[in-house]
């Protein structure tokens, strides 16, 4: 492979494929808000990350 | 008195189903989004448009449109609650038909994905004896398709694609029949691994043939010149958009089965990043395999004909499967079980938007629903595209339901969101309220303005090259006017039949949580 289609796919890849663990990340830290809304209906229970 | 406005029923509907968890909801959606076009159709069009360059405009088409549309499909299903039809019913009543429209676009687009899974299937068992020979294209073309000369109507039916296309929607409407949790969300689990692991391992093989080198270099080498050409900037925003099944009612329907407290957004760019992923993965897979068939051939990768759609994976994978040092039937098996899988997962949840509007509307059970309409479509999709002419019927049936009717109901949805009824600020204050990743009016403006402004020019590109040029030549006038306009009829005639009928349960008795106030100077806008 030459250097630059290398290059550009390494970029490619740290990029999208970064994002994407870098939100599933954030989500895990972060699975939901620390405080809901008040008054949530009667099937407004909370759904952690499971 | 429309039916729709007459007396409410008093009963209330069924309890709304809903994922086991958000890990279920978050790869379903990725199995809605990863399909077809990410194996076949990213490919060729990151190759045909400045390669490495073309992953500039990519990327910023899938964060100022791709996941913005997505995020603002999820905060309409969630905040209201229903299928598309209810859910834009209750944002604003006459919005109802919009859903149906999106019900629709699903009904054909259902019809015809089916058979190319067939296809895919057929092609799975082909590959352990690489039934296909010498000459895929012949065989494609002939001996599976039988393929009529002409488009038109045919009593042709071949049977070879006739049963996998009956046993999909056997397999279909056995899912859906399962409901939400233990049929959609199971399936999803249990085929989303499956794909990865297979595809995965084709992907491991690829790089290491002969040859793949050139292929990368052919995908991922920039050109330039082509960052300035608007057209390109126009594939990615075309590819981002239909790789992420946004804007015709799955994302709607699917958030609708989340509980009312959970995480909007984060979980929307996990599903956003992981479709672009699977995508940058496909292309490596794909154009290492090219590589090495050109190594094979003794030609350039640019001189390879067939790398995008039926005719990648069909007839040039097939060629290309023939060509391999050793376990050639492995490597055909692992890529039509990995296309069967992404499709299937895509095909379950179309078929969900059209099973859940009419479970909201007519108060039907989820089985009931999977039941009658799985069996009218499985129906229709066997009649009009497992005969010698049903190659046809699906490439101009596609055209339109996707590059007319998706791209119109998208523009509509945003522009009489933000614009009409100026309901951007409540759902950017409903995906705030419940996320850890907050919307703000970035997001309005990029739905609003962004997102429409390309939409809407890929869509007068395509209206006008439809009306001055037609979309083929080889097609008769009359043929493209009943399957490609006909199609934008029947989705506007359907929707407004559906719209028209009335509801079983009252959908307007609903309060949206958590609940809006309105800055006062917006108080009386676009009520």
């Amino acid at each position: 492979m030459n250097g630059e289609a290398i290059f550009y796919m390494l970029v490619s890849m740290v990029v999208i494929w970064g994002a994407l663990i870098a939100s599933a990340v954030f989500l895990a830290v972060k699975p939901e808000v620390a405080k809901w809304p008040a008054g949530a209906p009667a099937d407004g229970e909370s759904q952690p990350l499971d | 008195m429309s039916a729709s406005s007459g007396p409410a029923a008093t009963t209330q509907p069924a309890e709304r189903q809903q994922w086991s968890g958000q890990i279920g909801f978050i790869i379903s959606a990725i199995g809605s989004a990863v399909g077809l076009g990410n194996i076949w159709r990213f490919p060729g069009v990151a190759y045909e448009n400045g390669g490495g360059a073309f992953m500039i405009p990519y990327l910023i088409a899938l964060l100022t449109a791709g996941i913005p549309i997505l995020l603002l499909d999820y905060a309409i299903g969630h905040r209201f609650r229903g299928s598309a039809p209810l859910a834009f019913r209750r944002l604003k009543k006459w919005l109802e038909s919009l859903g149906w429209f999106q019900v629709m676009i699903c009904v054909f687009i259902a019809i015809y994905y089916a058979v190319i899974l067939a296809w895919a299937a057929s092609f799975f068992v082909f590959s352990f004896g690489q039934k296909w020979g010498d000459d895929p294209s012949s065989f494609f073309y002939g001996d599976y398709l039988h393929l009529a000369d002409t488009a038109g109507f045919s009593s042709d039916y071949i049977s070879g694609i006739v049963i996998p296309l009956a046993a999909i929607w056997v397999l279909t409407i056995a899912v859906l029949a399962l409901g939400v949790a233990k049929g959609l969300e199971k399936a999803n689990i249990i085929f989303i691994p499956l794909l990865v692991v297979a595809f995965g391992a084709l992907v491991v093989r690829a790089v290491t043939l002969e040859g793949a080198a050139d292929g990368l270099n052919a995908l991922f080498t920039p050109d330039w010149s082509k960052i300035t050409d608007a057209s390109v900037w126009i594939a990615a925003y075309s590819q981002i958009f239909f790789s992420l099944s946004i804007a015709f009612g799955i994302m709607v329907t699917y958030s609708s089965y989340r509980r009312r407290r959970s995480n909007q957004t984060t979980p929307g760019l996990v599903v956003g990043f992981a479709n672009s992923s699977f995508e940058l993965l496909a292309g490596i897979g794909v154009f290492s395999i090219l590589g090495f068939m050109a190594h094979e051939q003794g030609i350039a990768v640019s001189e390879l004909s067939g790398l995008k759609g039926t005719s990648l994976a069909f007839i040039t994978f097939p060629k290309a499967i023939s060509q391999m040092p050793s376990a050639a039937w492995l490597f055909g098996a692992l890529f039509f079980a990995s296309l069967f899988l992404a499709g299937f997962t895509s095909l379950i949840s179309i078929v969900e938007v059209v099973s859940a509007g009419f479970q909201d509307k007519f108060g039907w059970s989820y089985r009931k629903a999977a039941v009658s309409i799985g069996v009218v479509l499985g129906i229709i999709s066997v009649a009009l595209f497992s005969s010698a002419t049903g190659l046809y019927t699906l490439d101009v049936m596609d055209n339109w339901a996707n590059n007319f009717c998706v791209v119109l109901s998208a523009i509509v949805m945003s522009i009489a969101v933000v614009w009409v009824l100026r309901r951007g600020r409540e759902l950017a204050f409903h995906l705030s309220s419940l996320s850890t990743f907050k919307v703000k009016t970035t997001w309005l403006a990029l739905i609003g303005v962004v997102a429409p402004v390309m939409l809407l020019y890929m869509f007068v590109q395509t209206v006008y090259s439809l009306v001055t040029e037609g979309y083929d030549p080889a097609y008769d006038a009359w043929f493209e006017g009943l399957f490609g306009w006909g199609t934008v009829v029947a989705c506007v005639v359907g929707a407004a039949v559906m719209t028209a009928l009335r509801w079983k349960h009252d959908p307007d008795r609903f309060e949206p949580w958590p609940p809006y106030a309105a800055p006062p100077a917006r108080l009386t806008a676009g009520k």
